[in-house]
């Protein structure tokens, strides 16, 4: 039953918007010429839109605002907001929908311009009432407090993680695209200054403005439209707390389970994964999610990310275009690493090309609160 | 006067006990599992025969950051408490305290409102 979804929705068009720095324009406007160019980039017209998939971090009815915004009426709309990770999360629905015949043409999209607009990472606001005493600062307090424990428990670095900087440089000075280029070395990043110990500004991710959206359609569509289409063969999501106080481990995600979730559905060994996209919104994330989701054994991430294993050329390929570390992070990242998936398994993605015809995207949300994993594959792995 | 006290909600009993200078928890009297922060039912098995117990003040630092700012830094905890559930808090009197350090609570007033504080325990005994 949950092998339904598999390979019955496909990718057919992605862009982004004013990533980086985009003066002078809002987030609806961002996000809707997002929109507008991800269904030229598909060779589908705007009227032909009949689902939308989307959240912001100032649209409390995303949905609603972004069909008015593009003068739409869809008959299926989400305005799923679990953070960062909505947008795996809305692939998951977007599938699901299309397969059922609740819409035909799905949008997923996401703007903003917090970068110009305050120069504070937009974050999820709702108050915490037994957290407010204590002054946390959202969101970096729960990743600072997951960082220091992981160190803890398993003899990890502050080098460790400064790797996962360094290595999402290497990958951003292979983009032009990226926001922040430039050399970064492990002493650079340990010389940044401290904001919530162990971390300091550059195990941070960027904050800047930017969109993203991406179309979707069934596969027998999908096959006769301008671009190589990039299938869903699966997804998964997962919640685990709202507050960090409420995480059970701080060392282990729920991206153990909605990884187990999108494996199951897609079929696939982790060995045939060749482009991993990981939510990076600090250092520590990718260790976790490269234990949570199988590719390290829990504990051994620091040691393997020292190693070089996910520097250009290493034994994975990790956050292609830079990730949020060094490319884009406009508080809500999780379309881009579609965005990234889909430009590398079609091969347009220059001169950080690598070879996958499988690539995972994973999603986080609030304090590594909500996980959803997609698994998007080439018309060869279907 | 009229006596509100049997309506409020859980959240505004322990504030309220907290008031009056008591850091009390929810203990459910059929599975006697402890729940913090105070809920109407117990998390995922759904009890709601939750009473108000003293909690005992003895807790263990899960993890702790310090937030760097300009105007001065403080440290922001987690703390297991001995009874089981987690609680964001501070421990006063330190920069820092190690991960595993036993503490002990007290009430303190941050921001003009009661709120459970801890201190390093003095010399912890095994």
């Amino acid at each position: 039953m949950s092998n339904s979804l598999r390979g019955q929705a496909a990718i057919v068009g992605v862009a982004t918007a004013g990533a980086g720095e985009a003066p002078g324009r809002t987030s609806i406007e961002l996000l809707g010429e997002a929109a507008i160019a991800s269904l030229r980039d598909a060779g589908i017209a705007l009227s032909a839109v009949d689902g939308v998939f989307a959240a912001t971090g100032v649209h409390g009815v995303p949905a609603m605002s972004v069909a008015e915004y593009l003068g739409l009426k869809p008959r299926y709309f989400e305005g799923t907001n679990v953070g960062g990770a909505s947008f795996e999360v809305h692939l998951l629905q977007a599938a699901a929908a299309l397969q059922t015949g609740l819409c035909d043409v799905a949008l997923v999209a996401y703007g903003s311009n917090q970068r110009t607009a305050g120069g504070r990472l937009v974050s999820l606001s709702e108050p915490q009432w037994h957290e407010t005493p204590y002054q946390p600062r959202h969101p970096i307090t729960g990743y600072a407090m997951a960082a220091a424990r992981y160190m803890h428990q398993y003899g990890a670095t502050r080098e460790d993680l400064a790797a996962v900087a360094v290595a999402a440089r290497k990958w951003a000075n292979r983009n032009p695209d990226a926001f922040a280029r430039g050399p970064l070395s492990i002493e650079d990043v340990l010389k940044s200054r401290m904001i919530s110990d162990p971390l300091t500004v550059a195990d941070c991710c960027l904050v800047t403005d930017g969109s993203a959206a991406c179309v979707l359609v069934r596969r027998e569509r999908a096959r006769d439209l301008r671009q190589a289409p990039v299938y869903v063969l699966g997804a998964g999501a997962a919640i685990s707390h709202r507050s960090i106080v409420q995480m059970p481990d701080l060392t282990v995600t729920a991206a153990v389970e909605s990884g187990q979730r999108a494996f199951e559905m897609a079929g696939v060994d982790r060995k045939d994964v060749g482009l991993l996209m990981l939510y990076d919104a600090f250092t520590i994330n990718t260790i976790l999610f490269l234990e949570d989701l199988g590719f390290c054994p829990k504990g051994e991430g620091g040691r393997f990310v020292s190693s070089g294993a996910i520097d250009p050329g290493g034994a994975l390929n990790v956050n292609t275009n830079g990730g949020g570390l060094s490319c884009v992070h406009p508080g809500m990242y999780g379309l881009f690493l579609i965005v990234e998936a889909v430009t590398q398994l079609r091969r347009q993605a220059g001169e950080r090309q690598v070879d996958a015809e499988i690539a995972l995207c994973h999603g986080n949300g609030g304090t590594l609160a909500s996980q959803a994993t997609a698994i998007l594959g080439t018309q060869a792995t279907l | 006067m009229v006596d509100r006290s049997e309506t409020l909600g859980p959240e505004a009993r322990f504030k309220a006990h907290l008031a009056e200078g008591r850091f009390m928890i929810q203990r459910s009297r059929s599975t006697g599992r402890y729940v913090f922060y105070p809920r109407v039912a117990a998390p995922g098995s759904g009890e709601t025969d939750l009473e108000w117990v003293p909690a005992s003040g003895d807790g263990t630092v899960y993890s702790i950051t310090v937030n760097r700012t300009r105007e001065g830094s403080y440290n922001i905890a987690l703390v297991d408490l001995a009874e089981g559930p987690r609680l964001m808090s501070r421990i006063e009197g330190v920069v820092t305290a190690p991960i595993g350090a036993r503490v002990t609570a007290r009430i303190a007033v941050l921001e003009g409102e009661p709120a459970v504080v801890f201190d390093v325990a003095e010399k912890a005994t095994i």
